[in-house]
């Protein structure tokens, strides 16, 4: 066995090219759709597991996926914006928690998360290091992002501007880092939280400035009047929040029409749940609820769909190539007749012959199987970030 | 050693026949057979090997009678008597010289590749000139070098008999005395019976007998291998 194996291995480290084309093709054709049948089944799992966690969401009417992704995962594209008033209206109501969502800016890649500490008691984050954010301009970052950014509490991270060539808009806010997570392995490992309001300063709802009443400022007032100064450009705007500075930080307007992106609901029971799923039935209502779970299988079955219609391709591919290596096998037995003529006419039987020629066939398969297997695995343990990137991208 | 009687053997609708009533061959004996292409001194080599079987007729090599014998009975005599160097060469190319030395041992389970044999075969290497070109794969060798791979191929399982199909063709002086040598001191020292077809009339004299199979296109007759039987 030891030598018809040998001879098998000779045939094929020989003709390497040729193994390498034919193992490579089997190895597609197993690893395919194995490897998109794991990918879908994991990307799945950890796409359904955080929306099943998830009872209720409310955000704006329109896309539910959209609401879902941003609010869950984090996803770059945010729904159209609700007003903070729904957060607190649910509190108000008795039937359920409000966790207050705004998940629209970035600092570099990773999402900044404008919420409140009930989110970490929710998700069950604990802190590896640091305190949660206590004061407007901090922060809490998740595991991955300290690692990637090498940031830890006393550190600080800017949040990013949100189009490069707008002038006017709104400076990047440094923030200091008060904690950092232990990793969950969901998305809040690349996440950056803030308390509601210091996200609203990322976006200039709210602002500090250099007071206007000082000497120092008076050549950049325009104008005074009894309730109203007009300032030029040259007053100095804080892009930090420091313990000098944060009493200049205030809100115009009314903190109940500030914006966000979700209210995360929590209701005490099934029943508070199902009535507060009743409320936003009607028709006038301009915000909706939904059952993130639901939205989430709704889009899995949309993948499942198109899973399906690719394995079937990848099956009749498949077919064709296995006919064609047959054929190839077949066809190369003829041009190899001299050689087996030469093992035979020496002495070997034509079951050892046969064996050997199996056994070249059994090497390409089994490396291509090893090979398919390897493939497969590094999909099941990299492919469902993959996947989800490219859904929340 | 080797007894043919009364042997028939054709194949095509009769577009090739060979007939030998009577041919001996003793053991220890060195034999050359000459004659035209396609007059089947490659098919007796054949017949003799078992490779081939014939219509009727026997075939008696190395004491067995190869007719009538199954083909796995055949080649176990094969194996264990007769060493075949072929026309062609025929060296595996995905195989190094090494190893296409050892391919007897490796294609047959009955024989078994151990320390001693790959021993006898580096000792055979060295004597024919080719110790240091063993991990070279055949088409990397000349076709001097390439001839004694197939001849030390033959050799390594020491046969009692030796069949040798054109072992000189295509080669140089230099080259062909190099081969000769080593069969003829082969069958010296193993008391081997050498059978050699070959159209080189030049080595004819170093064979104790030569057949020559002139004029004969597949007809051969009592009287042409008479006549050419016992010639030195």
């Amino acid at each position: 066995m030891r030598d018809v194996l040998y001879l098998a291995w000779r045939y094929l480290v020989y003709h390497r090219w040729k193994t390498a084309i034919l193992i490579t093709s089997i190895m597609l054709i197993v690893y395919l759709p194995v490897g998109l049948n794991a990918v879908v089944e994991r990307s799945g799992e950890h796409l359904t597991a955080r929306a099943a966690a998830t009872p209720l969401l409310i955000g704006a009417k329109g896309s539910p996926i959209e609401l879902a992704l941003n609010s869950l995962y984090f996803s770059a594209e945010y729904p159209a914006l609700i007003d903070y008033s729904e957060a607190m209206s649910v509190t108000e109501s008795g039937l359920a928690d409000g966790i207050p969502l705004y998940v629209r800016f970035r600092s570099r890649s990773h999402p900044i998360v404008g919420t409140s500490l009930d989110y970490f008691d929710f998700q069950g984050l604990s802190f590896a290091t640091g305190r949660p954010m206590a004061v407007l301009g901090e922060c809490v970052v998740g595991a991955a992002v300290a690692e990637t950014l090498g940031v830890q509490p006393g550190d600080a991270v800017f949040s990013s501007t949100e189009t490069v060539f707008d002038l006017a808009g709104v400076y990047p806010l440094k923030m200091k880092v008060a904690g950092v997570l232990e990793r969950a392995f969901t998305p809040d490992d690349n996440a950056i939280f803030v308390d509601a309001k210091t996200a609203w300063i990322i976006e200039g709802l709210g602002h500090g400035h250099q007071d206007l009443a000082l000497p120092e400022a008076s050549s950049g007032v325009l104008s005074r009047s009894e309730d109203n100064i007009v300032a030029n450009a040259s007053i100095v705007q804080y892009n930090e929040i420091t313990a000098e500075n944060v009493d200049s930080f205030h809100f115009h307007g009314d903190l109940s029409n500030y914006p966000l992106t979700a209210v995360l609901v929590v209701p005490k029971d099934e029943k508070s749940g199902v009535i507060l799923r009743g409320r936003f039935a009607d028709a006038d209502v301009s915000s909706q609820i939904v059952r993130p779970v639901t939205v989430i299988d709704e889009l899995l079955d949309t993948i499942l769909t198109i899973q399906q219609f690719i394995v079937a391709a990848v099956i009749i591919v498949a077919s064709a190539t296995v006919a064609t290596a047959a054929l190839v096998f077949l066809l190369s037995l003829k041009l190899r007749r001299r050689e087996i003529d030469t093992m035979h006419k020496i002495g070997g039987s034509r079951l050892r012959v046969a064996s050997t020629l199996f056994a070249e066939v059994l090497i390409v398969v089994i490396l291509s199987g090893s090979l398919a297997a390897v493939m497969t695995m590094i999909t099941w343990r990299y492919g469902p970030g993959v996947i989800e990137s490219f859904i929340l991208a | 050693m080797i007894e043919v009687r009364d042997l028939q053997f054709s194949y095509g609708e009769g577009d090739f026949s060979l007939q030998i009533p009577r041919l001996e061959v003793a053991g220890g004996e060195t034999v050359a057979i000459v004659g035209p292409s396609g007059s089947g001194k490659t098919t007796l080599l054949n017949l003799i090997a078992g490779i081939a079987t014939p219509q009727s007729g026997e075939v008696v090599t190395n004491g067995q009678t190869m007719s009538g014998l199954h083909d796995a009975a055949r080649r176990d005599i094969r194996i264990a008597g007769i060493g075949l160097v072929f026309q062609e060469f025929e060296l595996l190319e995905y195989l190094n010289v090494f190893d296409n030395i050892l391919l007897p041992y490796r294609i047959n389970r009955t024989l078994a590749l151990n320390v001693a044999i790959r021993e006898r075969a580096e000792a055979l290497a060295k004597r024919v000139g080719i110790a240091d070109k063993l991990s070279r794969h055949a088409d990397q060798l000349s076709q001097g070098e390439r001839q004694r791979v197939a001849v030390i191929r033959a050799l390594v399982v020491q046969p009692p008999l030796l069949l040798a199909d054109e072992p000189t063709g295509n080669l140089d002086p230099l080259n062909k005395d190099r081969v000769l040598d080593i069969l003829f001191q082969y069958v010296e020292q193993h008391a081997a019976t050498l059978i050699t077809v070959t159209h080189d009339h030049d080595i004819l004299d170093r064979f104790q007998r030569v057949i020559d199979f002139k004029d004969f296109y597949g007809h051969a007759t009592q009287r042409q291998i008479e006549s050419v039987a016992g010639q030195t």
